[in-house]
């Protein structure tokens, strides 16, 4: 479709959309962290759908053609029920549809919510909390008749879904958040036109693990003792891992240029499983059990004992996409 | 023989050169063995992936059994010990994700052990029975 650009000329580009569902800001910052290349996406794309930037309703969307949207960058996870009425709608209305950021590909921190209940959470939200007054012991209600007409709010779901958990994918870029240089290369292969990777493929990332970005130096790991990362001041050089900190980047992809590492903490791995790999947690514990050094019981258990939290650790940023999604009620 | 219309689905992985020998030596002296559990030969302890085991349980398995080579006997010198290992660690996960952890049991069997495999099946499928159906909520 033609359309005015800021010179007056007509001119055709792809139309690009961007949505938010259940997530923190943080990838649209990172898209803004483009910085001056960020003025480049207007003048590649017509932006048909921003909410964070522009003001367009959902039934603008909604009375979209099907497939007239060339691109969707999805952020965010599936926590309540319009999450997953604009997953839908966007699949619909767009040609390519993509996971953007950890939320979309594989739950992220909102994910961890699957650790506990819905009840939980709204009793902590809406009774519990300290700073909660709430003698009536009111709770957000989908469906409420006032004098004015019926108003309405989303379902919030029992569980938190990722993206392709709820429609078909087509590109997966992961990252909490993505890393504004890989995001930058996907734009431009985009634009180039140049021949697309086969679909349902994660793009914008290496395909290695963090570790061999990693500039720290490693040794035959063997470890006797986990500690956190506050418990002891970590040697600058050494391999995080092999001072007993828990880092996870021998389960994570590569792409980040590792950041966390790079800054003395341990990679949390919102990068995602490395190719190959279905379950980052499972992978996860498969490496840290390949370097324990003991072969006792007993010995192995006082160990793995001081790994606080195994599911938040080795799951912090996929356990929607886990084998079992959550943690059982 | 279901009971209560409850028949348990036990998945077995074995290593080869022991667990695997240890439960046909059950089968050729004509010991019984539940058949709740189904086994699968794996070529060493240390070939078990953690995502066997979770997938297993995903998949509708009730329960799963690890068996390979008593300590100092694997064939590869240390792949029960790598098995041992995540074992535990697969415990300790199952745990946080609100499983019960007996769900997963390993045992060491050697090849002329067959009496020790029949018994071992046989006390799984009664525990995974006192336990119920494993249902997973998504
Ligand atoms: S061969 Fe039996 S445990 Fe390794």
């Amino acid at each position: 479709m033609t359309m005015q650009d800021v010179a007056g000329q007509t001119a055709t580009k792809p139309k690009l959309a961007l949505y938010w569902a259940a997530s923190c800001g943080g990838c649209e910052i990172a898209i803004l962290e483009l910085h001056e290349k960020v003025l480049e996406v207007p003048a590649n794309f017509d932006l048909v759908f921003w909410p964070v930037a522009m003001d367009v309703k959902y039934a603008d969307v909604e009375g979209m053609e099907p497939d007239s949207i060339d691109l969707c960058l999805f952020n965010g996870a599936i926590r309540t029920s319009e999450n997953e009425h604009l997953a839908q709608v966007l699949r619909e209305k767009s040609k390519t549809l993509v996971a953007f950021g950890s939320c979309a590909m594989e739950g992220c921190i909102p994910g961890l919510a699957n650790a506990t209940t819905k009840e939980a959470i709204f009793n902590a939200a809406y009774h519990a909390s300290p700073s909660t007054v709430n003698p009536d012991r009111v709770e957000p209600q989908t469906i409420w008749d006032l004098p004015e007409g019926q108003v309405s709010l989303p379902t919030f779901f029992e569980s938190v879904k990722t993206l392709d958990q709820v429609v078909d994918v087509d590109y997966f870029i992961p990252g909490c958040p993505p890393e504004a240089h890989r995001i930058w290369e996907v734009i431009e292969l985009i634009v180039s036109g140049g021949p697309l990777p086969p679909p349902g493929a994660v793009i914008g990332a290496g395909d290695q693990t963090v570790c061999e970005e990693c500039l720290r130096t490693r040794e035959e790991k063997r470890i006797k003792e986990f500690v956190r990362p506050h418990q002891i001041i970590a040697d600058p050089e050494l391999c995080l891992l092999d001072q007993g900190i828990v880092c996870m980047g021998p389960a994570t992809r590569s792409g980040c240029g590792g950041l966390c590492v790079g800054a003395g903490s341990p990679c949390r791995g919102c990068y995602g499983p490395p190719p190959n790999v279905r379950d980052q947690g499972l992978n996860m514990m498969s490496a840290l059990a390949s370097v324990v050094d003991a072969t006792e019981a007993t010995e192995i258990q006082a160990i793995l004992d001081q790994i606080a939290d195994p599911v938040g650790t080795f799951h912090r940023f996929s356990l929607p996409h886990s084998t079992f999604g959550r943690v059982q009620p | 023989m279901p009971e209560n219309g409850f028949n348990p689905k036990i998945v077995g992985f074995l290593c080869n050169w022991c667990a695997y020998s240890g439960a046909d030596l059950a089968g050729v002296s004509r010991i019984q063995s539940s058949p709740t559990l189904r086994p699968i030969r794996v070529m060493c302890s240390g070939r078990i992936d953690p995502g066997f085991v979770f997938t297993a349980l995903k998949s509708g398995a009730d329960g799963v059994l690890l068996a390979g080579c008593h300590p100092g006997d694997c064939h590869y010198s240390e792949g029960n010990y790598l098995c041992l290992r995540r074992t535990l660690m697969m415990k300790k996960l199952l745990g946080g994700f609100g499983i019960d952890e007996e769900r997963l049991r390993l045992e060491w069997i050697s090849a002329s052990e067959g009496d020790k495999y029949s018994k071992v099946s046989w006390e799984m499928e009664n525990r995974i029975r006192e336990l119920g159906p494993l249902e997973l909520k998504q």
